[in-house]
């Protein structure tokens, strides 16, 4: 009796902080220090302009997690719907009078913060799809009607993120939501018939995409195509990884990122010159320590009370927001995905990345630190 | 229960998703050992050439020397200006500073601003080069106030003996289109790169080349350098030792004065080419860095042609000199002895056509002596009648007329010695008996180059070897061999040719060189360019000297010396010099006299 009310009561702050998972976290900051390091060696062996702002932004990154880490699980099952619909107004907001930069609408300038809303989205549509299936019966979730609801959610800002244009963003919202319904327990054979419906309108989406999209999806497939042009980055990229061998040219030794050849070496092309300078190995390092990270976001899964079924559902989708962060940008740098602008996050020099996947993992950790409790709404 | 199904449903699709992450993870690692394991090779090369520009560096081109080793083609040192425009402060001060130091004009600052703006700002853009001394110096002292401008050192092709050499050394010059095509070389695209042109400069230009040497750099993406990665110095070319002497090459051409003309010398026992002049000559400097249009010009339609090779490329009816041919044939096949005469009357019908001796009184009774001596020529065509032209033909072929000779020299012309076969086939028609008896004195068919008068002279009294002519030294020259003219034979035509000048009332007196101690023979031959017409005689043109310079004689004198013992051998040709022993003969015994005073061996 009395263990049980223990349970139910809060844990203080510290007892929060001891509960907290500091393995993960000393990985999280080993990916942060290496991008720092791989940083520095992108100035040319200087703390700036990227590496001390990286590191600086990181210290708020952990700051962030901290704070997410501390709210109640309830608390995110309670604000998920407002906290979704304010983030959809945002997207709204920047696709009418947003930002222009780099040719694509995407942040709203507060002064001191550019806001990107469709990266608070990556984390608003987890919370608003689990809150969602938590409360759905699977025979719900099983008819064309119950589907309705979350379709909706996952679409419309897909649709907004689309028209900013951002490819990248909008694939791996989907990518997320559809992880989603099928944890959520949707059958196979409706994302085949989806699947088979995409195939079918491809050539109609083909005509609806920019025509840098466009160009870039073409080059993908055949980087020859444009040598001089946009097949560029992706022809230097893998000149930049080929040449670093197994254990690469040294840091700061990168000829390909050093001599400029390499394109983004700093933003979304940061692997690749590690890679340069590190070689395999150095890559194999970055890949087994995101694994690590990943593993340990589905144990968080497996661990955490069973009556928590939101929390499951927020942490595999989260999980799988951040694979797909870790994928896409490899795969696209490597060149077996076309380039669609995803960084490589802790480790690519970049705001609004390292603090929404900082405050991610703080969700995680949130309902880690409460892993016993059986979960109140 | 329905939660619970829930649950197993999230918990076997999570690992499902899971598994296919890891799948993922080892497609990126196998992603990553292809490119960075199985294919670092390829892509380490792709690194390379991104990063790696590699120049060519311009060997320096091999020497020529004289046959004592003093030096006639050179490498000096060149300096040129570059500026590097990011490294400028204000262009438009700059280039005001130094235009009045190198002297700049307004074209050369339109073209110095028009290559900077076509031009990346760290590419180095050349303002001037040969700059001499002066601009150099300045420049250097004023360098702090201007930055941004630099001198690089270079090197170019220098003859310091100028026109005494331009002939047959030849020149360098910029590689052009065709030089290209013809025989593309990495090295001929170097900016700045010479090219032999003509001469020996162009037949051993491989030879002179050298081997390129390499510079490596590293570049970024925008081509700028970044450092010096590696520097491999080219290979010197090989030098080429004439067996001319520039002393000597000196004498001859000043002997000609303000005449046109050829002088060749040879050592008669082993054909070694001691001079080779062809005047008038000109400046070969001037081709190095591109010829000015006027200079070109001025050469290009000079009469006296300075361009051509004359000792080679010039052919000339030997006149009287081929009468040594003629006599030698004639003692060879027992035509003639010393004791065979003929009455010189002046005249000598054949058919009903007269054939004159240039001495219209008539020279009385001759021997083959004195009629070489006096230049006779009726007894040259009663010879020639009674030998036949194919005879004739043989020993010209036989003493080096008529041949090409191996010098690796361009525009070496054959000449022609007549005879039936030849004129069959070059002219369709048969060989008439007038042709022998102006064949016999010379004129007619008979064409040859200075060049082959020198080689028959060597071979006449360096007793009857047969040498070949060379201009590059070698180590060990082949023997000659005797060509198997009796001595008597030889000492008879020498005999003549001494008397020419020794004996008195010999054609070529004046021929006796200052030194008495030297004796010298030789032979004079005056060849007529064109009939003096008889409207111009009605004018009262008479004499040749009265004709306009291209219509007028040309003039042969060929010697040899010692007479005792000959070393050398000098033909001598002088363009419409009028007659053989009054112009060629002084021009030819002053080269031979030097030549042995020098005695060169």
């Amino acid at each position: 009796m009395a263990i049980l009310l223990n349970q139910n009561q809060d844990f203080t702050l510290k007892e929060r902080f001891l509960n907290l998972n500091f393995t993960f976290i000393f990985i999280i900051c080993l990916l942060a220090i290496t991008g720092c390091l791989i940083l520095y060696s992108a100035a040319g062996g200087n703390i700036n302009p990227w590496a001390l702002n990286h590191g600086i932004r990181f210290l708020i990154g952990l700051f962030v997690l901290l704070i997410t880490s501390i709210f109640k699980p309830a608390f995110y099952y309670k604000t998920a719907t407002p906290f979704y619909f304010l983030t959809l107004m945002l997207l709204i907001v920047v696709d009418v009078a947003g930002y222009t930069g780099m040719g694509a609408k995407r942040w709203i300038d507060l002064g001191f913060i550019k806001l990107q809303p469709s990266e608070l989205m990556k984390i608003a549509i987890v919370l608003q799809l689990s809150k969602f299936f938590s409360t759905t019966a699977l025979e719900d979730i099983r008819t064309i009607k119950g589907l309705i609801p979350p379709i909706l959610y996952t679409a419309v800002p897909v649709a907004f993120i689309l028209i900013q244009p951002d490819l990248g963003t909008s694939l791996m919202i989907l990518f997320t939501a559809t992880a989603l319904f099928y944890l959520a327990g949707v059958e196979w054979y409706k994302f085949i018939a989806l699947i088979s419906a995409l195939i079918v309108s491809a050539p109609i989406l083909w005509h609806k995409l920019h025509t840098y999209q466009q160009n870039r999806i073409l080059t993908f497939l055949n980087p020859e195509r444009d040598p001089q042009g946009a097949g560029y980055h992706i022809i230097q990229a893998k000149i930049a990884l080929g040449s670093g061998g197994l254990t690469g040219k040294g840091f700061l030794s990168g000829t390909q990122s050093h001599l400029n050849f390499l394109p983004e070496k700093h933003t979304d092309f940061i692997f690749t010159m590690f890679s340069e300078e590190f070689g395999m190995l150095g890559g194999v390092f970055i890949l087994v320590l995101n694994l690590i990270l990943i593993s340990y976001g589905y144990w968080f899964a497996f661990r955490i009370h069973p009556s928590n079924y939101f929390g499951k559902l927020v942490i595999l989708g989260l999980n799988t927001n951040y694979f797909l962060y870790i994928f896409i940008n490899i795969a696209m740098v490597i060149g077996l995905l076309p380039v669609v602008g995803v960084p490589l996050p802790l480790i690519s020099y970049g705001g609004t990345v390292i603090i929404s996947v900082m405050a991610s993992f703080g969700i995680m950790m949130s309902f880690y630190i409460n892993r016993d409790k059986e979960f109140k709404k | 229960m329905k939660t619970n199904n829930k649950l197993r449903i999230l918990y076997k699709r999570s690992l499902i998703i899971f598994s296919v992450n890891i799948f993922l993870f080892f497609v990126l690692l196998g992603r990553l050992y292809y490119l960075q394991i199985f294919s670092q090779e390829k892509y380490t090369l792709l690194a390379d050439n991104n990063r790696i520009s590699e120049r060519l560096l311009v060997p320096p081109r091999g020497s020529i020397y004289d046959r004592n080793g003093v030096e006639l083609a050179q490498n000096n040192q060149n300096f040129e200006a570059l500026i590097t425009a990011e490294q400028v402060h204000n262009l438009d001060k700059l280039l005001t500073q130094i235009t009045p130091i190198l002297k700049l004009s307004k074209e050369d600052i339109a073209r110095i601003k028009k290559d900077i703006a076509h031009h990346r700002r760290f590419v180095p853009i050349k303002i001037k080069d040969n700059l001499n001394w002066e601009e150099v110096s300045t420049l250097m002292l004023n360098s702090p106030n201007l930055p941004g401008l630099f001198i690089n050192e270079g090197i170019t092709r220098y003859y310091p003996y100028s026109k005494y050499t331009a002939h047959p050394l030849g020149y360098v010059g910029t590689v052009s289109q065709q030089d290209l095509e013809k025989n593309p070389a990495p090295l001929l695209e170097v900016p700045g790169f010479k090219i032999g042109k003509s001469g020996f400069e162009k037949t051993y230009d491989l030879n002179l080349r050298g081997h390129q040497g390499t510079i490596k750099y590293e570049v970024n993406a925008y081509g700028r350098i970044m450092r010096e990665l590696e520097k491999r110095e080219g290979l010197k070319g090989k030098d080429l030792d004439l067996t001319i002497d520039i002393r000597l090459q000196k004498i001859a051409l000043d002997a000609f004065g303000d005449e046109a003309g050829a002088a060749v010398v040879m050592d008669v026992h082993n054909g070694e080419i001691l001079a080779f002049v062809s005047a008038p000559s000109f400046d070969p400097n001037l081709f190095i860095n591109g010829i000015s249009y006027k200079n070109w010009n001025e050469l290009l339609y000079d009469e006296k042609t300075p361009l051509t090779n004359k000792a080679i490329s010039g052919l000339y009816s030997p006149g009287s000199t081929f009468k040594i041919a003629v006599a030698l044939a004639a003692l060879e096949e027992g035509i003639i002895t010393t004791s065979t005469t003929s009455h010189c009357t002046g005249k000598m019908k054949l058919g009903s056509h007269y054939f004159h001796c240039w001495r219209h009184s008539g020279h009385g009774k001759q021997n083959v002596i004195d009629a070489i001596k006096n230049s006779c020529d009726i007894f040259f065509y009663e010879t020639a009648l009674k030998l036949g032209i194919e005879k004739i033909s043989k020993m010209a072929h036989r003493l080096g007329l008529g041949e090409l000779y191996d010098l690796n020299l361009e525009n070496q012309k054959q000449g022609t010695i007549p005879n039936k076969a030849w004129k069959r086939s070059a002219l369709k028609s048969s060989w008439q008996q007038g042709e022998t008896v102006i064949a016999g004195i010379g004129q007619g068919y008979v064409l040859v180059n200075p060049l082959q008068l020198t080689v028959m002279l060597s071979r006449v009294v360096n007793g009857g070897f047969e040498v070949y002519p060379t201009s590059i030294k070698q180590d060990n020259p082949p023997k000659p061999k005797p060509l198997k003219i009796s001595k008597t034979s030889l000492d008879i035509v020498k005999q003549g040719m001494f008397d020419v000048v020794n004996a008195p009332g010999g054609t070529a007196s004046r021929a006796k060189p200052k030194s008495k101690n030297i004796i010298i023979g030789g032979k004079t031959g005056t060849t007529q360019v064109r009939r003096i017409s008889l409207k111009e005689r009605q004018k009262g043109i008479l004499k040749d000297e009265d004709l306009p310079w291209k219509y007028r004689n040309h003039a042969w004198f060929m010697a040899y010396g010692p007479h005792k013992d000959p070393k050398y051998a000098v033909a001598v040709i002088v363009e419409h010099g009028r007659s053989g022993s009054g112009v060629a003969a002084p021009i030819a015994s002053k080269i031979l006299e030097e030549t042995i005073k020098l005695n060169i061996r």
